[in-house]
């Protein structure tokens, strides 16, 4: 079948600053083929100017998420039949265009790295030599928030996040959250004291946009949900009721 | 040009890269990390099943019988001090990384949670053995981000998304690298003490592969391009279960849990080929098994393809058969596979737990690259003699703990266990050591290769003549292979090269994001790696691990327990048109183990 892209394109080098849109028409194409694929085949077929990042094509590196007919999503986990003949693909909204789909991923990981997302422990390890110990249900509390790959599609999804540049993002909650729920873990203090200010997670609205634009399936509010109570109590625990977990089957 | 000055700069930001920054940097040094990806980008994050470690979490396991699996696994071509190193260390680095807070599954005792993998066995290959530590079925993923946060806590100074173009050598040692930054296109010189590369591996020299776009053997080729030799670059892993059609990964953690792989009259036809542990024969055998299938008209429905079943009741009906009290669910699957099921889900629209998944083996690992030490430090001929200032570690180096075939989880163990050594090699060097001048102009010859590939106006893009190769290489230098027709292959790649070199198009003339022009170059870095590997498989008359030759079906212990070194005949990286090559057989396997103890010599391979 025929498939007609239009694509959002900003060519600095060539002289035109000015984003535009362009059309490319693919033929041959079969509803399983992945719209990364199809974003290679122009590449590699039509116009070799056409840039995007990507890399592992399987969902799992993070790199390639872009506005896919208006919803984020990750170029290589959406297929043809998801998204129909006629696709429009942006760059994600909300962080500086560099070239066509490439933006600025240097204010998404400043974020990030502003709640402490590292595991701390000073305490000395067991005598034994072995590992740390921890129930499977403590474990399974921040299953879901690990599964994070931080490509952006969640906070740029967030009119909060579009409004106010300054607003950590649902991306560095989920980071935070999986030490926070942590019971290995030392700092959820330190971390609840940052998240709790103006910048932090009460600029969340709970409008929602982030949970379905996540390509992992993590269910991103309810995560910002329990680390505004963790706020509230002064302490993560007993928020998280093991019995509530979401699973993916 | 920016001159940038470290003690260390490691190349890749993948588990070995950041684990030897890690290390090095705890060590006292002076550290940049250099990647062509954000870190977290990396293919390492990719890696599923687990990583293997004699924790004895679940049943007895020990360090000794982790080595035997390994020496068997490799086809006796691993070299034994590696591989006492790889079992033993596996041990700390995994318990340290429980300590940096990898999120592992848990035992009901709370302990590290460990799984069934390929090829891994107590007692000498008595019985399959629960030895991948995991976190659901993405282990790696849970590596990669564990090691990438730890960096971020100890301050360790990252340069993302800039690509490391050539080396630079000066007075015998390395002296540094020449990096293009990709936002700008820009060219900078990373002037160190100690360079190491870990830029991972280069599946995509095949058609259909399981590894990233991004994993096109830069790092090799860079090398290679100055002289500095590959080894057993004939020993390429074709992973047993990708996706058909596809190739994307479906874990072996799948027949770990109990998975069974079925023809298309539903016969488990690994009880034919591996009696003993059957699906869970190590990776060359299950791969082979499953041509050898579909060329007698046994893939399903005569297709090129077979099912990989976890339904349930297959499984039960398996363990039952087999006498084993366990039994599974789909929640159970629905929790230790989850990457497994979004895959099926997402890509063929098949449901694990009511349908079988289709499969077909896929271009996963490579067991060569750049030869080095148990410390990570490069070795440039059969004299294991050190190249000062140089250090690999991950897929791209070859230690060679692998051998001629790598098992499942021992990539996750090689990288970190390697890593590690190799961060704490690089801060002891570069306390001693002192700066080797640049020399001039060090990045004058690759910038002349840049210009010409932007400038290249002829009618070949890059995407065209990649797919070309890649095609070559799946029918002629892949699971099974024969002179004549590897001959063949090795004059389509040269032919490839010559219009690469003539007829090459660029369509972008920019600096920004130029990313038309570094698949180019990533292509050129491809074109070599095609040409060492078709080489190396020719040279090497016998069959052993990956290497399966249709002209001589035995493995021989007497004139090939050596290692492949194949390096450029002319030593001038540039204008790089087909170098002619040079192969020495000369380096022997190291032997220790078998030396104190007769199990681990070479003998027939039975699973």
């Amino acid at each position: 079948m025929e498939v007609t892209f239009r694509v959002r394109r900003y060519q600095p080098d060539s002289g035109n600053r000015k984003p535009y849109w362009q059309e490319f028409v693919l033929q041959d194409v079969e509803p399983t083929h992945r719209v990364l694929e199809m974003l290679h085949r122009v590449k590699w077929e039509q116009d070799g100017t056409l840039s995007f990042r990507r890399s592992c094509s399987s969902g799992i590196c993070g790199s390639d998420a872009m506005r896919i007919n208006g919803r984020n999503a990750l170029a290589c986990k959406l297929l043809i039949r998801d998204v129909g003949t006629k696709i429009q693909v942006e760059p994600i909204l909300g962080l500086p265009v560099i070239k066509d789909l490439i933006v600025d991923m240097e204010p998404f990981f400043e974020h990030y790295r502003q709640v402490m997302p590292y595991f701390v422990n000073n305490d000395p390890p067991p005598a034994d030599g072995r590992e740390r110990l921890q129930s499977q249900e403590d474990k399974d509390l921040i299953t879901d928030t690990t599964n994070c790959i931080l490509c952006a599609a969640c906070t740029t999804s967030c009119p909060s996040f579009w409004a106010n540049g300054q607003y950590v993002g649902p991306a560095a909650i989920v980071q935070a959250h999986r030490f926070i729920f942590d019971t290995r873990d030392h700092a959820a203090k330190t971390r609840i004291d940052t998240l709790a200010e103006p910048n932090g997670v009460w600029r969340c609205r709970t409008i929602y946009n982030c949970t379905p634009a996540c390509p992992r399936g993590i269910s991103v509010t309810r995560a910002i949900g329990e680390v505004k109570l963790a706020i509230r109590n002064g302490s993560p625990e007993g928020i998280i009721d093991p019995a509530t977990i979401p699973t993916h089957e | 040009m920016q001159t940038h000055q470290f003690d260390a700069v490691i190349v890749g930001a993948g588990g070995a890269g950041l684990m030897a920054a890690l290390y090095a940097s705890e060590g006292g040094a002076n550290v940049a990390v250099v990647s062509k990806l954000y870190p977290t980008r990396s293919h390492t994050g990719a890696a599923l099943g687990g990583i293997g470690a004699a924790l004895g979490n679940l049943e007895e396991d020990k360090p000794l019988w982790h080595m035997y699996d390994t020496v068997k696994g490799g086809d006796y071509l691993a070299d034994q001090d590696a591989v006492k190193v790889l079992a033993e260390e596996a041990v700390d680095s995994v318990i340290e990384l429980e300590r940096m807070g990898l999120p592992f599954d848990r035992t009901d005792d709370g302990r590290i949670s460990q799984r069934r993998f390929g090829g891994h066995t107590s007692n000498f290959g008595e019985k399959a053995v629960r030895r991948a530590c995991h976190s659901a079925d993405r282990t790696g993923h849970m590596i990669l981000q564990t090691l990438y946060q730890q960096c971020i806590k100890n301050k360790v100074r990252f340069f993302d998304e800039y690509q490391v173009v050539d080396v630079i050598m000066n007075q015998g040692a390395v002296v540094g690298t020449v990096a293009i930054q990709l936002g700008t296109g820009e060219f900078h010189l990373f002037h160190a003490k100690a360079t190491m590369f870990a830029t991972g591996g280069w599946g995509r020299v095949w058609q259909v592969t399981s590894n990233a776009h991004s994993l096109t053997g830069d790092g090799p080729a860079v090398l290679f391009r100055r002289g500095i030799p590959m080894q057993d670059m004939e020993f390429y892993q074709f992973h047993p279960t990708g996706l058909y059609g596809l190739g994307l990964l479906l874990t072996e953690g799948i027949r770990g849990e109990g998975g069974i792989l079925l023809n298309r009259s539903g016969e488990r036809f690994m009880e034919r080929y591996a009696p003993s542990i059957k699906d869970l024969a190590s990776r060359d055998v299950v791969s082979r098994s499953i041509y050898l299938e579909i060329r007698d008209g046994k893939g399903i429905g005569g297709q090129n393809y077979v099912h990989l079943d976890i339904r349930p009741e297959t499984v039960n009906r398996y363990l039952a058969e087999a006498g084993e009290s366990c039994r599974i669910d789909s929640a159970y699957i629905a929790k230790n596979l989850a990457e497994t099921l979004d895959t099926c889900r997402t890509y063929l629209g098949v449901d694990p737990l009511t349908e079988p998944m289709p499969v077909a083996p896929t271009a996963h690992y490579a067991m060569g690259g750049i030869p080095t030490n148990v410390d990570a430090e490069v070795v440039i001929d059969e004299n294991w003699t050190v190249l000062p200032g140089l250090y690999a570690a991950g897929e791209c180096a070859c230690v060679s703990c692998h051998g001629a075939n790598r098992l499942g989880t021992n990539s996750l163990v090689d990288l970190v266990v390697f890593g590690r050594r190799g961060g704490k090699v690089i801060a002891n060097y570069v306390k001693q050591a002192d700066f080797i001048p640049l020399p001039a102009n060090p990045a004058e010859q690759v910038q002349a290769e840049f210009n010409r590939i932007r400038a290249s106006r002829g009618s070949r893009r890059p995407g065209e003549l990649r797919k070309e190769m890649q095609h070559e290489m799946m029918d002629k230098i892949g699971v099974f292979r024969e002179e004549d027709h590897m001959r063949k292959g090795i004059d389509s790649v040269t032919s490839l090269r010559d219009r690469y070199m003539n007829d090459l198009h660029i369509d972008d003339q920019g600096s920004i994001f130029n990313t038309d022009m570094m698949e180019a170059w990533e292509l050129g870095c491809l074109l070599d790696i095609a040409h060492m590997t078709a080489e190396s498989a020719i040279n090497r008359k016998e069959s052993r691990g990956a290497h399966s030759r249709e002209d001589f079906k035995k493995r021989d212990d007497t004139n090939w327990m050596v290692h492949t070194l194949v390096s450029s005949e002319s030593g001038e990286p540039y204008p790089h048109g087909i170098h002619p090559l040079k192969i020495n057989s000369s380096k022997k396997v190291n032997r220790s183990l078998e030396e104190g103890d007769k199990r681990f010599a070479p003998k027939e391979r039975v699973y």
